[in-house]
């Protein structure tokens, strides 16, 4: 209970919200308006499991929004070229994880900060791909949208790939050692080498990992409208690492779980249609979600303080 | 007489419990080489520390020319007249040498505007002064270590002090840069400054100093005019009388060889030439000073600092010992030194610090088992006596001997042949210490072969069946457990006894 506190206190204030707008708001809770939020943040909570990942050990990727831009672009013209979704899919998850290997063996092999390679990653490909593209949208034959089920079916399949992904591996995070090498090498690369872990392996496959996962929220982003524009994935980076450090996810390593995430990103995902069901204008949005994540911060901060009192 | 430039009565500094000084008394006069010696741990360091500042004492007093001084600050030390050398230089590699200087001796405004050329004139003077070919306008970090060392005598030459402490300088210096320093510090002397010249160089301290203070275990055994005193004079006030402590004996003579150096260096770490076996049932110490290049030692045997030269032979093997991994796929486990930053990961559970090198072989398919991992850590916490709320409580929340167990737990599931100890009981209160000894005497009964390194030498020496000194970065003797310290130490700072 105790060791869970910070994760339950983030689910406690989601519980308040929501409990909130029941009371003030009961419209939110009409089934298909919160299906459909729910489904735009399933591709987010994806890319959030793996900054979880990233962040346990101690790195960060700022990079995940281009990267996801990059996916969804060439998912949506091999599409448009007539591939089949089971090629996509793999092509896709595959070039997220070409990137995320290029982050990891700036990071892991040439021991690059990654704040700093990962900045360069996500300037790179998103000006490389308005090159190119020049701002144009690429248009989506019918077959894909929803996979061609009807518009609540394919919801559902989104929302239950991205909750079973999430479960899958939380639970991979506490029963497969790898996910424990995480932890030991966030908490302390040099222990973690000297007990015969391999930080630089796990930090490059970290990477890989996360940009795989980009790779599928990408999928996951194409099947819910009938065109991709450019500019889909600008400022995930930032919502992705809000909802995990919201979650209780330590930014210096080694502390904190998927669920936080999870319960993170769904607090910071209510907050704009709980301001525009309780008709508050929706400029609040960022400074409320900005308050939020302030909250966490000094919360871990002053949690930190006292541990080593 | 007139009063000292320096005056130290009953100086007491405590750490926690551990008591470093209890009421040192010691007096520098100006014009004056008093050479301060001691073994690792004695109270050496803790005493610059209060003279310069950085610490604060729990007692005494301190007096400069006759004047009481208290509330000491670094910044109040400097403005009195008190410069510090430290072992390892301590400057900004970015900055050229002359803006180095500057930093240190201007006491100017941040906004005052830099007079360029005062400042590359008077650095020029300075390393003119001691004999240093260094240019004003390089950067610090294209200097190697004995030229920043030079730079670091030039800042306390340059601020005109009163009063200089050198601790270890020589130790990073070649022979000709100690020559100018030699130079130095005779010059200091004439010119009336007193200085505190702390050395394990025997040969150093009778050639340069004109008194000499030996500390052990916080307290000053005596203060004698070179003249006095001889080498081994020194080294009994050093060791001084052994307090008789129990330590756990061997039962059985020890077996095979199982680890074989011959030759072993690493031009990196500066070990060479290492020659020596372990038995399996053995404990091998390894004594020597800081510095010696003892954990550089363990370190090669690790895989961590590959061995660039000689070979290494484990159990009949040649080994060719490459990182960690390859270390401990071969049966060899290392306790580290710094326990809070390598042995334990605070932050994760008892459990899961017992079983970290262990994954392969106690989950042979992916996934964890954690029944397995809790029965394998409560059998250790059993068997080693470990203090704890139980196997999910934080590694952060033991005490320093129970880490240590820890630690211990965590290699002695790989099954290893040959456990290397890195100061086991370091910063471990006297309880915990003795448990700590049983416990490596027991796992050597057991068959295994062990390196002990200590820097406590009743401590290797009592729990060694045989000691290996190192002085300089290569074995320099072996000699039989229980040999008298004084041999001991002899042979560590490198002069025959």
């Amino acid at each position: 209970m105790k060791r869970y506190f910070r994760e339950l206190s983030v689910v406690g204030a989601l519980l308040a919200v929501l409990f909130g707008l029941a009371w003030f708001a009961p419209a939110f809770f009409s089934p298909q308006p919160l299906l459909s939020l729910v489904t735009r943040e399933a591709p987010t909570l994806v890319v959030a499991c793996g900054m979880a990942c990233v962040i346990i050990t101690r790195q960060i990727d700022i990079s995940v929004g281009s990267m996801f831009s990059v996916c969804s672009v060439c998912a949506g013209l091999l599409v448009a070229r007539g591939w089949p979704l089971v090629l996509v899919l793999p092509a896709s998850v595959g070039l997220g994880a070409l990137f995320g290997a290029f982050n990891g063996f700036l990071v892991a092999v040439l021991r690059l900060p990654s704040i700093v390679v990962t900045l360069a990653t996500m300037v790179t490909l998103r000006q490389g791909l308005n090159l190119i593209r020049q701002g144009e949208f690429v248009n989506l034959p019918d077959r894909v949208q929803w996979f061609g089920l009807s518009q609540t079916a394919g919801q559902l399949v989104l929302v239950g790939a991205a909750l079973g992904m999430l479960v899958a591996l939380a639970w991979a995070m506490r029963h497969v050692a790898a996910g424990r090498y995480l932890y030991a090498v966030g908490s302390d690369a040099e222990a973690a080498r000297l007990a015969g872990i391999r930080p630089q392996r796990v930090t490059l496959l970290v990477f890989v990992f996360i940009g795989a996962l980009t790779g599928l929220g990408a999928m996951m982003n194409l099947a819910q409208s009938p065109q991709v524009q450019p500019l889909t994935g600008n400022g995930l980076e930032l919502k992705v690492i809000a909802a995990v450090v919201v979650g209780g996810v330590a930014i210096s390593g080694g502390r904190g779980n998927l669920w936080g995430a999870f319960a993170g990103l769904l607090l910071l995902a209510c907050v704009s249609p709980a301001l525009t069901h309780l008709h508050v204008e929706a400029y609040w949005e960022k400074a409320v979600q900005g308050a939020i994540i302030l909250l966490a911060v000094v919360a871990d901060g002053l949690r930190s303080r006292q541990n080593n009192r | 007489m007139s009063s000292p430039l320096l005056a130290l009565r009953q100086l007491v500094k405590n750490y926690g419990g551990v008591r470093a000084l209890r009421g040192v008394d010691f007096d520098l006069h100006a014009g004056e080489v008093h050479a301060l010696l001691g073994e690792n741990g004695a109270g050496k360091s803790t005493l610059i520390k209060i003279v310069t500042g950085a610490h604060a004492p729990d007692g005494g007093t301190i007096s400069l020319a006759g004047q009481p001084v208290a509330n000491l600050t670094p910044a109040s030390a400097r403005a009195l007249g008190i410069a510090c050398i430290y072992q390892q230089p301590a400057l900004f590699p970015d900055l050229t040498v002359a803006e180095n200087l500057a930093l240190r001796l201007d006491a100017t405004s941040a906004h005052a505007r830099v007079d360029w050329t005062a400042r590359r004139a008077r650095t020029t003077a300075l390393l003119d002064r001691i004999g240093a070919a260094i240019a004003p306008d390089t950067e610090v970090r294209a200097l190697s270590m004995p030229e920043q060392q030079l730079v670091e005598i030039a800042c306390a030459l340059g601020s005109g002090a009163r009063i200089v402490i050198m601790d270890e300088p020589t130790a990073s210096l070649t022979q000709k840069e100690q020559h100018l320093l030699y130079a130095v510090v005779r010059d200091l002397r004439k010119n009336g400054v007193g200085v505190i010249y702390i050395s394990h160089r025997l040969e150093e301290i009778f050639a340069l100093a004109d008194r000499v203070t030996v500390l052990r275990d916080g307290q000053s055994v005596g203060t004698h005019a070179v003249g006095d005193i001889n080498e081994a004079g020194l080294i009994r006030l050093m060791v001084g009388r052994e307090v008789a402590q129990i330590y756990p004996t061997a039962e059985s003579a020890p077996g095979a060889p199982v680890l074989s150096l011959r030759g072993v260096g690493c031009t990196a770490s500066g070990v060479h030439d290492v020659s020596f076996d372990v038995r399996a049932g053995e404990i091998f110490g390894l004594g020597g000073l800081v510095g010696a290049g003892r954990t550089e030692l363990a370190r090669i045997l690790f895989g961590l600092t590959p061995a660039d030269s000689g070979q290494i032979t484990l159990a009949g093997e040649t080994l060719h010992l490459r990182s960690p991994q390859d270390a401990v796929a071969h049966g060899i486990a290392y306790v580290p030194e710094d326990r809070r930053r390598h042995g334990v990961v605070l932050e994760l559970p008892i459990a899961q610090n017992i079983t970290m090198a262990v994954h392969r072989k106690l989950f042979p398919t992916t996934w964890l088992r954690f029944g397995a991992e809790r029965a394998l850590a409560l059998d250790y916490i059993r068997d080693l006596a470990v203090k704890c709320a139980g196997p999910d409580a934080p590694g952060g929340s033991l005490s320093g001997g129970n880490q240590q167990k820890i630690a211990l737990a965590r290699w002695l599931a790989t099954r290893p042949k040959l456990l290397i100890l890195d100061e086991p009981t370091q910063g471990v209160d006297i309880g915990a210490k003795s448990e700590i000894h049983k416990i490596i005497r027991r796992l050597a009964q057991e068959g295994l072969a062990v390196i002990l390194i200590s820097s406590d030498l009743p401590e290797v020496i009592g729990m060694s069946d045989r000691i290996g000194v190192m002085a300089h970065g290569t074995l320099r003797a072996i000699l039989p457990g229980g040999s008298d310290p004084h041999t001991v130490m002899a042979a560590a700072l490198g002069t025959a006894a």
